[in-house]
């Protein structure tokens, strides 16, 4: 498994924290998933062998949590809220603004284009007295109407012309 | 009658300015002050504390948490664990965030002295997965807390040992539910276990006696330790004790979270003198009080009926806005103060559709275990999708009503109520819009009609 050096460390880490390893599979699927992108086949055999499971064990939690994900997503993830509370005052608009400008559809594993984005149509993020509320990457963005939408979407954008 | 004066004791210092969340802002306000008191009382004095305040679970069933100390198996010989559960996700709920993000010490403190009532040398936070900022600081404070020798082995030379660690969730709503919890912390699918015989407080994490809290109630908890179970009975009413934290979300001028002494504050009181009334031009049509899951209430209503005040029983006519905000009183109306969640929806919205929009999220989070619930509660996102997308037909409604009343009562969690309830009080409360929505689509909608689904 290609993982960095400091990935291994804090798989090592969080092992210790638990009496049985096991407890260990979410904590080394977010690990592995950070450093690689998604959760590869190879990773399931890796985290099932480190944590002495069969490797459906581990497949049968990756395929359980809606963040993991079995395919490389775009390098930055949007996601947007669309329950009641967001969508009572535009959390659908919000969505629609981040699909059109990155031309892409939501979804899971969709991603853009330019390989950019992927934008994802999440359940509740728990800050409904903020909403619309929208997740980049691991930032929370709060009432994101169509126009910050539009301004977010232009910093990403930004930043991903600085990158080239 | 204008609304009473919030009273901040939670919340004291969320959003204030110059609060910040590491160690040396909470020791200069008096931090861990508190633990180092309670390591010198006996543990059960506090358990004894707790149960005397009559702190009811602030995670949404409201089960009174001395008794839920009260029932954790202290003689099997096993280690007793307990979990702080952050798995925060019933929609409209946004409370424990900025406890964890603005506070962490409140929490952790709250938690130490709750591990040292009862005895617990382990404990674990376990956090939604999509906050991944506040695991980062829940870490930090907690390695700040270690490092001040609050957390860990031997704390400031007391002979007591105990050490917190974070775990992430992901993604999963069904991580709410105690149970679903404890499989999830365990490394597997978060599949509810069936009670008797897995009574968390008996067989919980590894088998073990485990107690799980929610955030809120830990900080309660921490209060209570600090001014005694009495004092906190002085806030509130009797059997809503302490205060509630109330989110209040969607259709108002100042939707936010506020404070308040449980019960002291009426619907009313709370949207209109506290949120500011509904948005201009708009009046409001309906209302979820606790989560998503809470049954529907609809303004114009009336509820009636006879309800204990001191030692007589008296009659009440409450309309919407009249129903005192704690647990009892929106038992009686036939709803539920769940988890403080309130989610105000005004006459621009259809109701065919928010039920659409809820149906859809149940449905998303079933764990797939029990047929009833998974079926159930697909079968109801598609026929209300299929409704405001599709074809409506007349008799929708009575059939979205038949696949709810099948669910709740046969599985194996509370995920089957919680996922029937909105359509079987959607349905009741508003009965004309579902029977006529084939009709009512057919008119074109205006350009500003807000999209729920």
């Amino acid at each position: 498994m290609n993982l960095k050096p400091e990935t291994f460390q804090r798989i090592d880490e969080v092992i210790t924290h638990y009496p049985v390893k096991r407890s260990a599979t979410l904590p080394l699927l977010h690990l592995v998933q950070e450093d690689a992108g998604y959760i590869s086949d190879e990773a399931i055999d890796w985290v099932a062998k480190k944590l002495e499971l069969e490797p459906i064990n581990v497949l049968e939690v990756v395929t359980f949590y809606p963040m993991f994900k079995r395919k490389p997503i775009g390098r930055r993830h949007i996601k947007v809220c669309r329950t009641l509370s967001c969508a009572l005052v535009g959390g659908y608009k919000t969505c629609e603004t981040f699909e059109k400008e990155f031309n892409t559809h939501a979804g899971p594993t969709e991603v853009s284009p330019d390989g950019e984005v992927t934008v994802e149509f999440v359940e509740c993020l728990a800050s409904c007295g903020t909403a619309p509320v929208v997740l980049i990457d691991e930032t929370l963005h709060e009432k994101v109407d169509c126009a910050k939408a539009k301004q977010l979407s232009d910093q990403i954008k930004a930043e991903a012309a600085a990158r080239k | 009658m204008s609304a009473p004066a919030q009273n901040r004791i939670i919340f004291k210092h969320i959003d204030e300015p110059d609060y910040t969340n590491d160690l040396a802002c909470y020791l200069k306000h008096g931090g861990y002050e508190v633990m180092k008191r309670s390591f010198q009382r006996q543990p059960q004095e506090l358990i004894d504390e707790v149960k005397k305040s009559g702190l009811r679970g602030r995670g949404g069933a409201g089960f009174p948490c001395g008794v839920k100390w009260g029932l954790v198996d202290r003689k099997s010989g096993k280690p007793i664990y307990l979990i702080v559960n952050a798995d925060e996700s019933e929609p409209g709920t946004f409370k424990d965030r900025y406890i964890m993000y603005q506070d962490p010490h409140q929490l952790i403190e709250g938690t130490i002295i709750s591990c040292f009532a009862n005895n617990v040398k382990q404990a674990y936070i376990y956090i939604r997965g999509e906050m991944a900022e506040g695991a980062r600081i829940l870490e930090k404070a907690i390695a700040e807390a270690r490092a001040a020798n609050f957390v860990g082995p031997n704390i400031l030379g007391s002979n007591y040992s105990c050490e917190i660690f974070v775990h992430r969730g992901a993604g999963a709503y069904i991580c709410g539910e105690e149970t679903g919890l404890i499989e999830s912390l365990e490394g597997k699918r978060a599949n509810p276990r069936i009670k008797p015989p897995y009574f968390p407080a008996v067989l919980g994490l590894y088998q073990c006696p485990t107690i799980v809290n929610n955030v809120e109630t830990l900080c309660h908890v921490k209060y209570i330790a600090e001014h005694g179970g009495e004092a906190f009975t002085k806030i509130g009413t009797p059997n809503n004790t302490g205060t509630r934290i109330f989110c209040v979300s969607g259709h108002v001028q100042r939707p936010g979270y506020y404070e308040f002494p449980a019960g002291t504050i009426t619907m009313g009181q709370l949207l209109y003198d506290v949120c500011g009334g509904p948005l201009p031009g708009r009046t409001f049509k309906a209302v979820i009080p606790g989560g998503s899951s809470a049954k529907v209430m609809r303004f114009g209503e009336r509820y009636k009926g006879k309800r204990k005040v001191g030692a007589d029983m008296v009659d009440y006519d409450w309309g919407v806005e009249d129903v005192p905000m704690d647990f009892d009183s929106l038992a009686m109306v036939g709803t539920m103060g769940g988890s403080g969640g309130v989610i105000v929806m005004d006459d621009s919205v259809n109701m065919v559709e928010a039920l659409a929009n809820i149906n859809a999220f149940y449905s998303h989070e079933s764990c797939g275990q029990c047929t009833p619930c998974r079926e159930g509660s697909l079968w109801m996102k598609k026929i209300s999708t299929r409704m405001v997308h599709g074809d409506a037909r007349p008799g929708d409604a009575a059939l979205l009503k038949s696949v709810a009343d099948q669910i709740p009562g046969r599985t194996i969690c509370a995920f089957g109520e919680a996922c029937s309830w909105p359509t079987q009080s959607f349905y009741l409360k508003f009965k004309d819009e579902f029977e006529t929505y084939h009709e009512t689509k057919k008119a074109p909608k205006p350009a500003d009609a807000t999209v729920l689904v």
